[in-house]
């Protein structure tokens, strides 16, 4: 990098009593390395955007996709690409005040002028390099006569087999709504057991621990294949004739349980022993502490990671196709092997990628109120 | 037989030793303050006096009723004797008036009505009954200390211990706490205090027990232990708080 600093001029003023200088550097230099390695990034990313535009011009037009709104808006998005040499021009401004400071021995209009020169180069590049990876992953699209973006993106497919998906999809709200009650009611249980006091808690306290390390273990595959084959096959009364996608909710919530009955413990455990001191001294019992005082505080900590641990439920939900429920998931590799593409798969990842992230901001929301809630006191 | 007789008790963490055979006697209205270098004992023994750590021997009587050992409702107990600690511990997502009425509510079973108007008789008596519906972290230090005081205060406790509820706050905000707790002794209630505040133990205590080595080392009315202390340790103890300016 390029060194700010020429052999420095002794700076005005009087030394201090010890005869030392604060030294900060003297008369800055225009960054020129840098402008040029800015240079360099935005060329051949602003190259690579048009050559991919073109290719992706022709390829749209090869397939009947063409006309006046492709041009425009291949027009503007080149446009766009080429944005990034506006602030490549701002540092080059800048390097230019940087020198005219430097023959007008203004040090301090010197630092300004290559402080924002440096600023904007940085930018320029950053914005560069995320533009880079955009075209790198069109380029990949359009390989091999756009092979990649009709294996995964054929339009015409998802348009006509979204239906099919989505009512297939409901197969899997289902599941995991229902499962998410479950889950927490369940873990909350688990967790309530591995905190059973004394001696005579001792057994309690055990068995809910193995629980928790067995089904934290298994794949969630494997708990829904045994439960979801093995149940039937035992011949206990009851339990052998319940449908497909019961058995796969008792599954996961047996596995995603012992999770959230980790997730819970962790927020018991993080309240600070002092509350439960506190609580116990005012005659409080034990199952009364914990209800009143020890798990809403916890509950408060730990919604960001029972909000990972339901995402990760609703992923799981995907996995019933082993047992041969048709789910989304199973009615896409229906799809796919009918028609050798894979494009309704891609439906069904939007699909959950549309649900998610709605919930991860709904919970944001709600915290950041409820810690507005609590520092505003309610006066 | 005084009001609390605590007799010989012991109490070790492992290997080190906090209490070692220990006697002092409480009478009612009372009031005494436990003074002391860190690690003799004061904690510890409040502790042990509303249960929340055991004794490994000796034995400490209420009325003459054994309150330590196997087979105590220790959850009875704490409805008697009330505490407050250092750090308030108020429960922090409740407001005020909550953690005042938590407890009267859900142990001493008294309606939500009942325990909010006794609630707010007592914060009006601190003069933070306009803070009812506030959170604890909304309010000064000192201001937490007085609603936990209240907080006890509010299960209507035989006996009330502190433990070193001056130590963690401002010196400006110490006075205000302070002049709750003179007021209950002019009340008449039973208390133990844990404090490092000397001239408020001075002016307030009935009996000053100088705790050192986990025993009672020197104990009698403040103005022996402060004017005319008899033993070494507690000369050279006061000593160095008066150098400390603390007196």
């Amino acid at each position: 990098m390029s060194s700010p600093t020429q052999p420095s001029q002794p700076p005005q003023g009087a030394a201090g009593p010890t005869g030392r200088r604060l030294n900060i550097g003297g008369m800055p230099t225009a960054p020129m390395a840098l402008w040029l390695t800015a240079l360099a990034v935005v060329a051949v990313t602003v190259a690579g955007s048009w050559v991919t535009l073109a290719a992706a011009r022709a390829a749209l037009s090869a397939n009947e996709f063409g006309g006046a709104w492709v041009d425009i808006a291949a027009g503007l998005l080149a446009l766009a690409s080429a944005w990034i040499i506006v602030p490549l021009v701002r540092a080059f401004r800048r390097c230019g005040e940087v020198r005219h400071a430097g023959t007008r021995k203004d040090m301090v209009a010197a630092r300004v002028a290559r402080s924002e020169a440096r600023d904007q180069c940085w930018i320029a590049i950053g914005y560069a390099v995320t533009q880079l990876i955009v075209v790198l992953g069109f380029q990949f699209l359009l390989a091999n006569n756009q092979m990649v973006a009709k294996t995964f993106f054929f339009a015409p497919l998802i348009w006509k087999t979204f239906p099919l998906v989505l009512k297939a999809f409901w197969i899997n709200v289902e599941i995991f709504l229902i499962a998410e009650v479950l889950v927490l009611v369940w873990g909350l249980i688990v967790a309530l057991a591995t905190f059973a006091p004394g001696a005579a808690g001792k057994p309690l306290r055990f068995i809910a621990t193995a629980y928790i390390d067995v089904f934290r273990s298994m794949p969630a595959v494997l708990v829904i294949y045994l439960v979801g084959f093995g149940i039937p096959l035992t011949g206990v009364p009851i339990l052998k004739d319940l449908s497909l996608t019961t058995y796969v909710v008792i599954a996961l919530t047996l596995t995603v349980g012992a999770y959230v009955a980790e997730i819970y413990r962790a927020g018991i455990l993080s309240i600070h022993w002092s509350q439960t001191a506190a609580a116990r001294s005012l005659g409080l019992s034990h199952m009364q502490t914990l209800r009143f005082v020890i798990v809403p505080q916890g509950i408060r900590q730990i919604i960001p990671p029972l909000l990972n641990a339901f995402i990760a439920l609703q992923k799981d939900t995907a996995l019933v196709n082993v047992v041969g429920v048709i789910d989304s998931f199973n009615q896409s590799m229906l799809i796919a092997s009918n028609y050798y593409n894979l494009s309704a798969v891609t439906t069904v990842a939007i699909l959950f990628i549309a649900i998610s992230i709605p919930q991860t901001r709904f919970v944001e929301r709600m915290m950041q109120r409820d810690r507005a809630r609590m520092r505003a006191g309610g006066a | 037989m005084a009001f609390i007789e605590i007799r010989d008790i012991s109490k070790s963490y492992g290997e080190l030793s906090v209490i070692q055979r220990m006697t002092m006697s409480v009478e009612e209205h009372q009031v005494v303050c436990l003074i002391g270098p860190s690690g003799s004992g004061k904690s510890t023994l409040l502790r042990c006096i509303n249960g929340l750590e055991s004794i490994d021997s000796g034995e400490i009587l209420v009325h003459g009723d054994r309150i330590t050992g196997r087979g105590v409702d220790v959850n009875a107990l704490r409805r008697d004797i009330g505490i407050v600690f250092q750090g308030y511990n108020l429960f922090p997502h409740m407001t005020v008036l909550q953690n005042v009425t938590l407890a009267p509510i859900q142990v001493l079973k008294q309606s939500r009505e009942e325990a909010e108007a006794r609630a707010m008789v007592l914060l009006k008596r601190i003069g933070l009954e306009h803070k009812a519906a506030e959170y604890p972290d909304r309010m000064s230090g000192g201001q937490q200390q007085r609603v936990a005081i209240v907080r006890a205060l509010a299960m209507d406790p035989m006996v009330l211990l502190l433990d070193e509820i001056t130590s963690a706050l401002d010196p400006e905000l110490v006075s205000e706490v302070l002049a709750i707790v003179r007021d209950l002794a002019h009340e008449g209630m039973t208390m133990l205090l844990a404090t490092h505040e000397m001239g408020f133990a001075r002016e307030v205590a009935s009996k000053v027990c100088f705790l050192c080595d986990g025993s009672v080392y020197e104990e009698g009315p403040p103005e022996q232990i402060f004017g005319a202390p008899q033993r070494e340790r507690t000369r050279s103890f006061v000593r160095s708080i008066r150098e400390a300016k603390r007196i």
